[in-house]
């Protein structure tokens, strides 16, 4: 990604301002004495880590809270936006971070909500008025499609088209690229340059950095809350995209690290003829109404080796995950760890020769959210000794274990009691690192690791994924983000419509290789 | 047992079927209201048997059938904007608050029955019958299903209505997405809260008419619990007809000739216990339910109070 052309009119009138603005919760400030400027022509990004209060910020932008202090000027003058309708009506359009649109209506029937019901829906008109903003930006878009077929990107698309169509002068963009592709990722970018170009105020919510300085003209680092810095059009294209990301790097983090998506790992050849610690032949599953089943999969995966499995979201990774732990059972192939077919083996059996899964639905399937820490560590050994005996759970046992993992894992939990719900992301997802990599792990597969995480517990789960594979460990990491594939693994395979399709050795031209066979295959 | 096949007979039973139905059907689409729109409305028993009794009562008070109708509507309205206050306005669990409308109108209306009319059982005179020309006079079809009371007639034009609603208006969109995905609609400037408090209310106005029609055509009088899950199998209706008007007909027609065959059955007094002849409509809710109640597919958002900014 370079850095974009910047020098279109930025830093006009304030669109919207905001002025010390905190907003409270029980227990947090998410927003203490927030002050911000959106100008007219500019992408204002607002990048800053998990917790930062980036969510808090576009809430109340977008009429859905209200400040506790401070206030909101809209063209200088003071407003309380006092809901989304009234946020619309100001000429704030966002675009949420989950897609908003009805899964069950056509594209064209979500566009048309919120228009007064009495009125009968205007179809035809909204055809004319799309098709020309459509091709005036250069996206397409087709009206009839029931919303849940398009792809995340698409449906970002559409709700940007949404936010225009009812004239928003200002675009607010919640962390829009954490589910897209690279290629998607880029086309948002330079749809984003077109919009500002005619005018639009764009504010872009971000945790990556990268994205950050290729797309934005004015840059607010928000941290634990405050608004710790910024840095103006003129110092944005007077500095290299290096000493921006320096600069970047050291307010939000000190002078902890350098960008941690910068580095690429060369892999490491394994010799071909090494026993393969986890072997899987010609899995076959059928497709679903929601996945595209898988066929032929076959790998091999070596003890040591950090496998990547690169590919668009949806096109059977989770499934392939899941026949690999025993969850669902493939239609055909077969699966060997150790040379020893796991395929008979129950999800309980495989966990106990070695096959551990870290699932990617953390509150959904990986903890119990009532229960404390403690048990969760033990969720899956629940009835077995030391922690159960006779069918008698043994509390001191549970405890004295539960601590220790709490520290080697620097879970930052109040206490070993508290409900695993109540942790953060990072932190659910440590007790999960501890659950399946403490003891006994031979195999194991991570499925989209970082995926919600800040920055400081990103660089924990990979530095995790990377000793586990170090002390001997075969690791299989399912991701949909190219730039941790290329710095954690050996090797990267790509999956597209339930197939690999094909695997590329990581190195300095990885990125390329896999980026089209990714592109090349899902068109 | 020839006169089981009688035309008489066969007139008879059709006839019962589709005055049975009509209740079902107002049921039935209301509740389709309130599903699509998210709330998932198990008072809508409570909102019947209150609309019965304040349909009996007007009707009863005032002579006219249509100002029956009127109250009833209004009883069920009521009892409708309880649930709105207490579920859609303040997000309580609509089950809970469902099964409570529906026990304490059930309890209040055998009370105030027992107060005003338990030592004279009033009837109401039979109902006007309105006769579709020559439709009517065909043989057994006819008096079977064009000798109706108007408002008959008027609860099968509903289902059109309806579905012009659903398919074709910016309200059966904004019902639409505050079942499937009300944040979405919220973000799109509309209301949810308003959107389902209408939907709820819709859903009172029908059960309350449905429960007004039992008593004052059905039976022409009113006695503690006539509705008899009449709610219950509107709700089943609402859920098989997975949003569609006309299944809910359907469904209505089906229920409603089960209904009219348990009276035809014991009438005809055929050689099986009462017990079991009255079996018969649950028994087919239940063959129903196994067929078609696999593939029911309900809004994502039903049931769930919807809270501004709550994740």
């Amino acid at each position: 990604m370079k850095h974009v052309d910047n020098s279109i009119e930025a830093g006009g009138h304030p669109v919207i301002a905001l002025e010390r603005v905190t907003k409270r919760f029980p227990g947090v400030v998410a927003n203490d004495s927030v002050s911000l400027a959106i100008r007219a022509g500019e992408v204002h990004v607002l990048l800053g880590e998990n917790g930062a209060g980036k969510s808090t910020l576009i809430g109340m932008l977008s009429g859905l809270q209200q400040p506790d202090e401070g206030r909101i000027l809209i063209d200088g003058q003071p407003v309380a936006i006092t809901s989304p309708r009234h946020a619309l009506s100001l000429g704030v359009g966002t675009v949420f971070q989950h897609a908003m649109l009805v899964p069950t209506l056509t594209v064209a029937e979500n566009l048309l909500l919120g228009a007064a019901w009495w009125r009968r829906p205007r179809k035809d008109s909204l055809r004319a008025e799309v098709e020309e903003l459509a091709s005036s930006l250069g996206i397409r878009i087709d009206l009839d499609a029931t919303a849940a077929e398009l792809s995340l990107g698409e449906q970002q698309q559409v709700e940007i088209l949404r936010a225009l169509l009812r004239n928003s002068r200002v675009l607010i963009l919640d962390e829009s690229t954490s589910m897209l592709t690279p290629s998607g990722i880029d086309e948002l970018g330079a749809l984003m340059r077109r919009l500002v170009k005619r005018g639009l105020a764009i504010v872009f919510i971000t945790h990556k950095l990268r994205e950050a300085t290729a797309f934005g003209d004015r840059i607010s680092i928000l941290k634990l809350g405050r608004k710790v810095g910024e840095i103006a059009p003129e110092r944005f294209s007077a500095l290299s995209e290096d000493d921006l990301t320096a600069e970047i790097v050291e307010t939000m983090f000190g002078n902890r690290r350098s960008d941690p998506d910068a580095t690429t790992r060369v892999g490491t050849q394994f010799p071909a003829d090494a026993q393969p610690l986890l072997a899987v032949r010609d899995l076959c599953l059928a497709p679903s109404a929601t996945s595209p089943g898988l066929s032929k999969i076959s790998f091999e995966l070596r003890a040591g080796e950090v496998l990547g499995i690169a590919g668009i979201d949806g096109n059977g990774q989770k499934q392939l995950a899941e026949v690999l732990a025993g969850q669902i059972a493939a239609d055909s192939g077969a699966i060997l760890l150790e040379g020893r077919p796991v395929d008979a083996m129950s999800v309980g059996a495989r966990r106990d020769a070695g096959l551990r899964y870290l699932t990617d639905d953390r509150l959904g399937e990986g903890t119990v959210g009532a229960f404390p820490v403690s048990i969760n560590f033990f969720l899956k050994q629940v009835g077995r000794s030391p922690f159960w005996k006779a069918g008698i759970e043994q509390g001191g046992e549970i405890d004295r274990r539960a601590a220790e993992l709490v520290r080697d894992y620097d879970v930052r939990t109040p206490s070993i009691r508290t409900p695993i719900g109540r942790l953060s992301g990072g932190n659910i997802q440590k007790v999960l690192l501890a659950r399946e990599l403490s003891t006994g792990a031979k195999a194991v597969i991570f499925n989209k690791p970082t995926y919600g995480l800040d920055l400081a517990n990103t660089l924990v789960t990979r530095q995790r994924i990377l000793d586990a594979a170090a002390s001997g460990k075969g690791t299989l990491v399912i991701s949909t983000d190219l730039e941790e594939l290329l710095q954690l693994c050996d090797r990267i395979a790509v999956m597209s419509g339930g197939r690999l399709v094909g695997t590329v050795a990581n190195g300095p031209h990885a990125a390329s290789e896999v980026g089209s066979l990714m592109i090349g295959l899902a068109a | 047992m020839s006169d089981l096949f009688s035309e008489l007979f066969l007139g008879a039973l059709l006839f019962g079927a589709m005055t049975a139905a009509v209740p079902l059907l107002l049921a039935g689409l209301g509740e389709q209201i309130s599903e699509k729109a998210g709330v998932l409305n198990i008072g809508i028993e409570g909102m019947m048997i209150f609309g019965a009794y304040t349909g009996f009562v007007g009707a009863y008070y005032s002579g006219s059938l249509w100002f029956g109708f009127l109250t009833g509507a209004l009883g069920g309205a009521v009892v409708a904007s309880i649930m709105v206050l207490l579920c859609v306005r303040i997000g309580l669990n609509q089950i809970v608050i469902g099964i409570g409308l529906t026990l304490g109108f059930d309890g209040l209306t055998a009370l105030l029955h027992h107060f005003q009319f338990s030592r004279t059982y009033p009837r109401l005179a039979a109902a006007e019958i309105t006769a579709i020309p020559l439709l009517s006079d065909i043989p057994v079809i006819g008096p079977a299903f064009f000798r109706h009371h108007l408002l008959v007639y008027l609860a099968v034009l509903l289902v059109g209505v309806m579905v012009y609603v659903y398919r074709r208006t910016q309200l059966g969109l904004n019902l639409q997405a505050a079942g499937d995905k009300p944040a979405a609609l919220d973000v799109a400037g509309v209301d949810v809260v308003r959107t389902r408090t209408v939907a709820v209310l819709s859903t009172g106005v029908l059960a309350g008419l449905g429960g007004a029609y039992l008593a004052d055509v059905g039976a022409g009088i009113f006695v503690p619990f006539i509705t008899n899950g009449a709610g219950f199998l509107g709700i089943v209706l609402a859920m098989l007809a997975r949003g569609r008007p006309l299944w809910v007909l359907l469904g209505a027609l089906v229920f409603g000739l089960c209904l009219s065959l348990t009276t035809a059955l014991q009438v005809a007094g055929i050689n099986i216990p009462t017990d079991v002849i009255q079996m018969i409509p649950f028994l087919a809710v239940m063959a129903m339910l196994v067929i078609f109640g696999r593939r029911s597919q309900l809004p994502a958002a039903l049931g769930i109070p919807y809270v501004r900014g709550a994740r």
